[in-house]
């Protein structure tokens, strides 16, 4: 029994917009597998709801023509897991949102509820920042896009205005054409578990395999919200792939991150996770553009 | 016949369908609803309570609080009962307590008309405490200083038990002894059985019913009484089927209190269930022991002179209290003996959730501290682990003096050499040392002692009742309860192997209700099996004797000469079939000559105990740079005597090693140090683990018929979880070359220790 003010359905997107307009109050439901949990602990009992579940145009994903990856917001993780479009161009999406929970949870669970729920500790929130992915939002006033950086403001809170709803989740040809991507979720299970930190990296390799042209590092629970280590990025730019160039990449996202300590983990525990977690995602990540890396690590030859 | 053979389950159809009826499915669905107010300080007392708020909210319609509740203690330990008051559990709770002893202890119930009501109700009462310091440590609760828990128990100790052999103390004098000393922690952890304790109760004329997910019916009978002030008989318990205990179900939990609620609203019906929350702090928990070991030994290994001291954690009220640590201390010099002995343990009052009877009632404790000792000895003294515990376990004809219990068989060594083949031991020991790089692998063991139900300490004793129903099948009672470990089905094919019948024919009753149930004190101490084995086969041999008895009256053969082979009375001579069972049934009810209701009731007291070994090797990686462990392989070998369904024992077996897993690597209550609650009280922050956590869990078993048993067989219930700690923790030191003394072996604690050994 769950302590429901009262609940609205709403049957369009412009519908849903006008309840939130009616019922500033109320909080938005998708699945449900966040809003129902703290419901029951009562941090948001007797809250009124709106739910847009039923909305079925904000579901799947497509490729744009201008190469855009659009995925609405309520899909579902399983969906995303299983699509054709994700598993082509950003498969580590899909490998990384197939880490959250068991598979009831990736049923009813949505990649929008994931990031508008503001936590660092999504497992879609810092692969999406590697991805640079941006957010679409859509209102009583139209359309507004804004980099996943800048839609999470602080723990918990994401740039949407009263009107607004999270529509869609865009990733554009220039952020994922020629890039390769691994996520590492670490969590003290292996299912039903809540990252004590994760890590995604992507590169973009030169056409030779020796060059690392781009790097983009993200990361969950190293902070506040999701973020980017930016400096240890800049390290590895335009850099000739060798081991100690991972390892000072690796090093280097210590200035980036700001952990902390609580009684799930130790700040210490975290950065030494951190680092070792940017290695090991930037070496599966370079394998995935250059199988040979593999043979080179162990052999020693780089 | 069907004793030692995988038949179903006898309840798998109804259960994997939905169909079998638990208790909450069996609740009116207009009942009251009632729902606990927790405290939220973790020692001092309750000043004033203010449920004027609670009291306007619609669908509220009674608050009751510790001020209103009678003054009768009770204790709540699942124990058979001892009319000798010097052994009685001790009585120190009340139905809801002003003297609050630790954070989550109840102090007001609301009922209410729906779930929603009551919680809101539970957040408008406001509460004036009176706070007193408090302590979560054994070590600083027996210090001088410390705040005290209990009037009756100076120290906060609740009880202090010691072994002595030999003398210890010259015993060390022996020139050219190596010492070995340790201490060992193991956490506080929860059963997480999946059904979480749910009652419901209701009073008509003087008698109140409570249908409980509980273990033990009769014993929650009795302590309703007491606990309420009523005479026993007034008090019946009614046990569905359960979704689990594992020992916090074989306790009192909230069936005295949800009786007391329904005398407050003119016997209505009033339901209780618990949330997982609650479940986690307010039930009961496994005692946290810390163990500190002394071994003098040879440079050949021999033990000269071993001394054990052990602090166990109780927390705020006495449940089974010492019974547990005792327990653990009392295997320890029986596991390796040695000549010379001192053993002291302490059962400790802290302000933590009260510990109480869980799946192994101490040994899993005792097993971390002992066999990762052993295997530290062995290593260092450059001895093959297995080879080493080979040498010195208990020898086969060893007798223990209390308990008379004997070791009839060489089960260690049978039950090791399975294990080590298994495991392909030698080769993947040898070939796991000197490793270098980030990961690791290691093998490891560990044996363990058990014993097989509470003889000699308590009764044990099993009452059973056969009904011949007029198809020739049979009903079946028994007081001993089904609690998803396979008791009904084994039940039943004992007793259709004594009545030669299938088992199929054999209904057991599922439900224990104390108005019709024999008496019985049902589900612990691995002892259902056994015990009832006792009175099943007794009562289905006065049964085939009244059976055969009437069948000479239809057949004219004597009843000497008469069998019940696969539902035919046979002649056993030749073997002839004088007359099926089936119409021998329909004839003895029907009879207008001579009609009898054929029924047999008998009890069995059992004055004896049989002993229950088994060993575990496990398989570990351990990435060193991300401080994990990965469990890659690990078997468990038991000598259970006799099985009755190989299945089911196998079953029993990977759901105690999958606690054990648990145990080692992740589950752990943890408590904030600035006010004492618990922190992760939920499933999500308590790490039980998921079945991808776990490798294949292979289970073996060496087949000793047990001599004193009626059926040859002997504990099987909660061993399986006793020897996985130590083994994975050996694995890990056979890795990395780090002995790791604290469970459970989480990343933090790798991160940690790791550190300090120089691996990362």
């Amino acid at each position: 029994m769950y302590d429901i003010k009262e609940l609205f359905e709403a049957v369009s997107i412009r519908h849903a917009a006008e309840l939130r307009v009616e019922h500033p109050e109320a909080l938005i439901l998708a699945g449900g597998s966040d809003i129902l949990i703290q419901m029951r602990e009562g941090k948001l009992a007797g809250k009124e709801l709106i739910s847009i579940y039923m909305l079925d145009e904000l579901r799947g994903v497509a490729l744009e023509e201008d190469g855009t990856i659009r995925i609405g917001s309520l899909t579902s993780f399983s969906h995303i897991t299983q699509s054709p479009v994700i598993q082509q161009y950003i498969n580590v999406l899909g490998e990384a949102v197939d880490m959250i929970g068991g598979p009831q949870i990736r049923n009813i669970g949505t990649i929008g509820g994931n990031t508008c729920n503001g936590v660092t500790s999504a497992d879609s929130a810092s692969t999406l920042f590697a991805w640079d992915a941006i957010i679409e939002l859509t209102g009583s006033e139209g359309k507004r896009l804004v980099p996943i950086k800048e839609f999470y403001l602080k723990a918990g809170v994401v740039d949407i205005r009263p009107s607004e709803l999270q529509t869609g989740i865009l990733i554009r040809k220039e952020s994922h054409e020629g890039y390769q991507g691994h996520y590492i979720k670490y969590a003290m299970r292996n299912a039903m578990d809540i990252a004590t930190s994760g890590c995604s990296v992507n590169v973009k390799l030169s056409g030779d395999k020796r060059v690392i042209e781009d790097v983009r590092i993200a990361y969950g629970v190293q902070g506040p919200t999701p973020l980017r280590a930016v400096r240890a990025e800049s390290i590895g730019r335009n850099q000739e792939i060798s081991e100690a160039l991972l390892r000072r990449i690796s090093e280097a996202v210590l200035e980036d991150i700001r952990p902390r300590d609580s009684w799930r983990a130790s700040k210490a525990l975290r950065q030494h996770i951190a680092v070792e977690m940017a290695y090991r995602g930037l070496s599966e990540a370079i394998k995935l553009s250059c199988p040979e890396f593999a043979e080179q690590q162990k052999g020693g030859a780089i | 016949m069907s004793v030692g053979q995988s038949v179903p389950r006898v309840d798998a159809l109804d259960k994997v369908i939905g169909r079998a009826k638990y208790t909450d499915d069996l609740c009116e669905k207009n009942a009251y609803i009632a729902k606990i107010l927790h405290s939220t300080i973790a020692n001092g007392i309750v000043k004033s309570i203010d449920v004027s708020e609670a009291m306007k909210i619609p669908g509220v319609v009674k608050v009751v609080t510790c001020f209103d509740v009678p003054k009768y203690y009770f204790p709540t330990a699942g124990h058979p009962w001892s009319t000798d008051p010097v052994h009685q559990d001790v009585a120190d709770r009340l139905l809801l307590t002003d003297r609050i002893r630790y954070y989550g202890d109840e102090i007001a119930a609301v009922i209410a008309e729906t779930e929603i009501a009551a919680k809101q109700a539970l957040e408008v009462i406001k509460v004036e405490y009176e706070e007193y310091p408090f302590i979560l440590d054994v070590q600083e609760a027996m210090k001088p200083e410390a705040p005290q828990l209990h009037e009756a128990y100076p120290g906060n100790i609740l009880a202090h038990s010691s072994v002595r052999k030999g003398n210890y103390e010259e015993a060390i004098k022996e020139p050219g002894l190596i010492k070995f000393e340790d201490w060992y922690e193991t956490p506080t952890v929860q059963h997480c059985h999946i059904e979480n304790h749910i009652c419901y109760a209701s009073k008509e004329g003087n008698r109140i019913t409570v249908v409980s997910s509980t273990q033990i019916p009769h014993i929650i009978r009795r302590i309703v009484g007491q606990a309420l002030g009523i005479p026993w008989g007034d008090v019946r318990i009614i046990k569905p089927y359960i979704g689990g205990g594992f020992g916090n179900k074989q306790d009192s939990l909230y069936e005295p209190l949800c009786a007391y609620l329904t005398t407050q609203v003119g016997g209505r019906t009033v339901k209780l269930d618990a949330t997982r929350e609650e479940t986690f702090v307010s039930n009961r928990v496994r005692h946290a022991i810390r163990s500190h070991i002394i071994s003098w030994v040879r440079p050949d290994g021999s033990f000269v002179a071993r001394k054990l001291e052990c602090f166990s954690n109780q927390g705020a009220y006495a449940s089974h209290g010492h019974g547990i640590v005792a327990k653990g201390m009392n295997s320890f010099p029986q596991l390796y003996p040695c000549d010379n002995i001192e053993c002291d343990s302490y059962t400790v009052f802290t302000n933590r959730p009260v510990a109480g009877a869980m799946r192994g009632y101490g040994i899993p404790q005792a097993m971390f501290a002992v066999e990762s000792h052993t295997e530290d000895i062995a290593c260092r003294l450059g001895i093959d682990p297995v080879e080493y515990r080979r040498k010195h376990v208990m020898p086969v004809g060893y007798v223990d003096a209390f308990s008379k219990n004997e070791n009839y068989y060489d089960s260690f060594n049978q039950c090791l050499d399975k294990g080590k083949k298994y495991m392909d031991f030698d080769r993947k020991f040898k070939e796991y040392q000197n490793q270098t790089g980030p990961v690791r692998k290691g093998v490891g063991c560990a044996v363990f002692w058990y014993n097989t139900a509470v003889w000699p300490i308590s009764l044990e004793s099993s009452s059973c009742r056969m009904v011949l129903n007029q198809d020739g099948s049979i009903q079946l009672q028994l007081a001993e309860t089904e609690i998803g470990q396979g008791a009904d089905t084994v039940f039943a094919q004992m007793a259709g192997e004594v009545l030669g019948i299938p088992y199929e024919r054999v209904h057991v009753i599922s439900t224990q209700d104390t108005d019709v149930a024999p008496f019985g004190t049902s589900a612990y101490g691995s002892r259902q099996t056994y015990v009832a084995g006792f009175s099943i086969k007794q009562t289905a041999m006065l049964m085939k004797e009244r059976i055969l008895k009437y069948a000479y009256e239809l057949t004219r053969m004597p009843a000497f000469e008469l069998d019940i082979v696969e539902g035919q009375i046979v002649r056993k001579g030749d073997g002839r079939v004088m007359i099926s069972l089936s119409d021998l049934a329909t004839e003895a009810l029907y009879s207008l000559e001579h009609s009898e209701h054929i029924t047999s009731e008998s009890t069995y007291q059992v004055k004896s105990n049989a002993y229950s070994f088994g060993c575990c090797f496990a398989e570990v990686e351990v990435d060193i740079p991300l401080c994990k462990v990965k469990l890659l392989d690990i078997i468990n070998v038991h000598d259970a005597g006799k099985l009755i369904n190989p299945a089911l024992a196998e079953a029993q077996v990977h759901g105690g090693m999958s606690m054990g897993i648990g145990y080692a690597m992740a589950e752990q209550l943890l408590f904030d140090p600035k006010t004492g609650k618990t922190l992760n009280d939920n499933l999500l922050d308590y790490k039980l683990s998921t079945f991808m956590d776990h490798p294949h869990l292979e289970a073996q078993f060496v087949e000793n018929y047990e001599p004193t048993s009626a059926f040859g067989t002997k504990a099987l219930g909660e061993p399986p979880v006793c020897p996985v700690a130590p083994a994975i923790r050996n694995a890990v030191l056979h890795a990395t070359g780090v002995a790791i003394n604290d469970i459970p072996m989480t990343p933090h604690v790798l991160f940690e220790r790791f550190k300090e050994e120089g691996l990362i």
